[in-house]
């Protein structure tokens, strides 16, 4: 067991990770799961099945049945959801902290006793084409679509968490249960508590529900990984609408790759600080050099960029919308420009002082809600372990204006993107806007 | 909540303290030093309520502008200083309030404070600034054209109220009443509308309240507008005379979206708490509640249901909304209406109501575990007037509601045979 900023950390005999956080300053206690099972583990034929197990998961097991334990949830004025991403899948349960027991409860249960009923299977296959089809109404879900699938050719990055029509359609009860056996036991998961509990209580009470579950036996890990990219790709999507949209997207290194937080520096420079903000900050990013050269100048209504932490080498995306009489091509020269000056010139102490702040803010917001801590302390576990979150200020504090020139120079490169550009049909063609 | 540490730790009369300037602006603050960042957010009555339909989102427009420029500080700088200290700073506008809000760290509150203030009290509206903010406004509303949620939503509200109602239309404008306002327009709306009496600055955590009443003092006490209008409520309007339906084709979407809306109450009503339970009900507890249940989950239909209750100072609205493929769209309205006519024809449970008193006096703590939900939540028992008490009196006020009044309050407000329909997406 292993304690650093009075955090608990632990493995059960069976594998289970465990991470507790006492936190006192609300009544408050929130519970997640972790799984590392996300869209990277599904072959061809099966892609978007690890979210449509997370979907069955709330279908219920015979202590806590389906229609009950989502009442169980709210009539102790809980909330609780989950959430499938690329290297994981996680459920969280947030409660008042003398009901948090129902959540260790639940998790523990649903880790092996889910029913998955055949009818319950079909009714959520239906409700899984309608939340694509909602994600297909937007432009921008098409556009990133076609520019994962375009800059992953090889690795299983490049079809979506929801997963490709033809094998929602496909994916039998079958299929379902067996990626949920696969990979639902305990030395394939993480549990985290955040909030008003007692760590030894809680740590007695977590090995009384989750010590006996058996381990797993784990497939070994099939990854095959993406060859540098030779050249720059291009895709395009053609469709409704008055608005182009585009993205650029450059790839990237790893969470684990010491690269990774200059690449931090260099996005919140660039694109404003858009991993910070997912710790709980707010900052806009209008003091980013894109902002100030894209929307301040008048040619976009919007810019942004996203920076992933992923086990495998994934994106650095840039997307910006132009307005309605520009052009998408000249955003694209626009970006061109600015991505040569932060190749060739290094980032000033300001831009690095700032940085720094606007990171020290973030987390002193972050630690306000249990919630985000849980979700911060699993989801570093998933990538490296907890310290990658509580390490995580000291770490780009180390970050120097040189290593941010250096990453711009090694992954700002043309050849090492893929540029997508989507093309209303309607577009300049809006007699209301003239 | 059963709690006794918890009910001392609810914002009451007993911890909010309260300052009123001499110019007529309330400061609540809540402190809470339990971590180091501070929020506030204000309220001004300088919200859509004023506009008439031929001059829709100009307050929104107003609002928007107003950190874009000010007497001593120009849109970079603002923005500088705000981001260079890791802070967040905002405007923002609805029907009835506008209003900034921030947050910081508490070494950085002063500061954060009186930018605020000057946002507020001294925008210049530069040209230059209100043409890209029209030029971004005029392609969200292109993006809101095609959005099939956004364009059902903005139809139910207009056929529900009337076009020319302040409810009705929408407060972010159209192209033509964007393309059409001027310099002049806004900075006639901010010298008429933002005045410092009757409205509220909320600030909650890490700064002690003496300190937070001097800064208050010191950047806000020397304003004065005295001729700023008060808030004059629209008149109710009736129900349709039937069914109102209407599609809005939107091509080349797989998705249409769904809206079906009907008045609601005040958050003044006496029957406000009753209906509030009664929606719960219908779409929101467990997993979006009956119609969540018989739509999502039994019928597969759609990934989104739910049911949805705006109380505001004037009329409310309540409405159905829910995603489905094209085909299913008579199906999914179908199904709603049944739990619509449920709701009116029979008491819900003993369960039900005994459930749902327990979700929302449950759900408390997590609203009220951050900053924000404190702050939002002590704007509201202003704002609403509902008494800083207010939090400690609800077990009671929940515990009195019974399942006639739940039934009653559902045959006021949801009429089945009077009510607005509208769908959004490819024919």
């Amino acid at each position: 067991m292993s304690s650093i900023a009075n955090i608990t950390r632990t493995t059960l005999k069976n594998g289970l990770t465990v991470i507790i956080k006492e936190l006192h300053t609300a009544p408050v206690a929130t519970f997640w799961i972790w799984y590392r099972v996300g869209s990277r583990n599904e072959p061809t034929g099966r892609t978007g099945i690890s979210h449509w197990v997370e979907h069955m998961q709330f279908k219920g097991t015979e202590t806590f049945p389906g229609d009950e334990v989502d009442k169980e949830v709210s009539r102790n004025g809980g909330q609780w959801n989950a959430m499938t991403s690329l290297d994981w899948t996680t459920y969280y349960q947030t409660l008042p902290a003398d009901k948090i027991d129902l959540a260790l409860r639940l998790e523990a249960d649903r880790m092996v006793n889910s029913l998955y009923k055949p009818d319950e299977v079909e009714s959520e296959r239906t409700v899984i084409v309608s939340e694509r089809q909602g994600a297909e109404n937007d432009p921008f879900f098409l556009l990133s679509q076609e520019v994962e699938a375009t800059a992953f050719r090889i690795h299983p990055y490049h079809h979506q968490v929801l997963g490709d029509p033809i094998d929602i359609e496909t994916i039998s009860r079958a299929d379902l249960y067996q990626h949920y056996r696969t990979y639902y036991c305990p030395n394939n998961a993480i549990a985290v508590l955040v909030g008003a509990v007692d760590t030894q209580q809680a740590l007695a009470r977590i090995e009384a529900l989750f010590g006996n579950i058996p381990a797993g036996n784990l497939p070994t890990p099939f990854v095959r990984t993406e060859p540098p990219q030779r050249g720059e790709k291009r895709v395009e999507i053609v469709g409704d609408g008055e608005t182009q949209y585009l993205i650029v997207a450059y790839h990237g290194p790893s969470a684990n790759d010491p690269d990774f937080f200059p690449m931090i520096v260099l996005e919140s420079a660039l694109s404003g600080p858009g991993s910070l903000n997912q710790f709980g900050g707010e900052s806009s990013n209008r003091t980013s050099r894109l902002y100030k050269a894209l929307v301040s100048s008048g040619l976009a209504a919007t810019v942004g960029g996203g920076l992933y932490a992923t086990v495998d080498p994934y994106l650095y995306s840039l997307y910006a919308i132009p307005v309605s009489e520009v052009n998408v091509e000249k955003l694209v020269s626009v970006i061109d420009q600015e991505i040569e000056r932060i190749s060739t010139e290094l980032i000033s102490p300001a831009e690095l002082a700032k940085l720094h702040k606007q990171a020290k803010a973030a987390f002193a917001f972050s630690a306000e809600s249990v919630s985000n801590l849980g979700y911060w302390y699993g989801f570093s576990e998933i990538l490296a372990d907890y310290s990658w979150f509580t390490q995580f200020l000291t770490r780009l504090e180390a970050v120097t204006a040189e290593d941010v020139l250096r990453v711009a120079k090694q992954y700002l490169r043309r050849e090492n993107r893929v540029v997508g550009t989507y093309l209303a049909q309607g577009a300049n063609s809006s007699e209301e806007i003239d | 909540m059963s709690s006794p540490i918890f009910e001392k730790s609810l914002p009451s009369s007993a911890n909010i303290h309260q300052h009123r300037l001499s110019n007529g602006l309330t400061v609540l603050i809540r402190e809470n030093f339990a971590n180091p960042s501070v929020v506030f957010d204000a309220s001004f009555r300088a919200g859509g309520i004023f506009n008439q339909r031929k001059q829709a989102g100009l307050a929104n427009f107003v609002s928007r502008s107003l950190m874009r420029g000010t007497q001593h500080y120009s849109f970079e700088q603002i923005n500088e200083k705000i981001e260079t200290i890791g802070a967040s700073l905002g405007t923002s506008s609805g029907l009835h309030f506008a209003g900034f809000s921030g947050k910081c760290l508490a070494e950085d509150l002063e500061g954060l404070l009186a930018l605020s203030a000057e946002v507020i009290r001294r925008p210049t509206f530069p040209d230059e600034q209100v043409e890209l903010l029209r030029r971004e406004a005029l392609t969200g509303l292109a993006r809101r054209a095609h959005n099939t949620q956004a364009i059902a939503a903005l139809n139910a509200d207009e056929l529900l109220f009337g076009q020319e109602h302040p409810y009705g239309f929408s407060g972010s404008g159209y192209p033509e009443t964007i393309s059409a306002m001027t310099r002049q327009d806004l900075q006639n709306f901010h010298a008429r509308h933002y005045a410092p009496q009757g409205c509220v600055l909320v600030i909650v955590g890490a700064i002690a309240h003496q300190q937070a009443v001097a800064w208050a003092e010191q950047f806000f006490g020397d304003w004065e507008n005295p001729s700023a209008p008060e808030i004059v409520l629209p008149a109710d309007v009736a129900p349709p005379a039937q069914v109102v339906r209407k599609f809005y084709p939107i091509p080349g979407k797989t998705q249409s979206d769904i809206i079906i809306n009907f008045l609601g109450p005040r958050r003044s009503a006496p029957d406000f708490q009753a209906a509030r339970l009664a929606n719960s009900v219908l779409g929101q507890f467990g997993m979006m509640g009956r119609v969540g249940d018989i739509i999502r989950i039994k019928q597969g239909l759609a990934y989104y249901v739910y049911s949805s209750l705006t109380a505001r100072f004037g009329q409310g609205d309540w409405s159905i909304g829910a995603g489905v493929n094209p085909k299913n769209v008579e199906k999914a309205i179908e199904s709603a209406l049944h739990e619509v006519r449920r709701m009116t024809t029979e008491l819900i449970t003993e369960q039900e109501l005994a459930d749902n008193k327990s979700y929302f006096m449950g759900s408390l703590p997590l609203q009220l575990e951050t900053n924000e939900g404190v702050c939002g939540s002590i704007s509201n028992l202003f704002v609403y007037q509902l008494g800083f008490d207010y939090l400690l009196n609800l077990p009671n006020l929940l515990n009195q509601i019974t399942r006639e009044e739940v039934l009653s309050a559902a045959q006021k407000y949801l009429t089945p045979e009077h009510c607005v329909i509208t769908i959004a997406g490819s024919e």
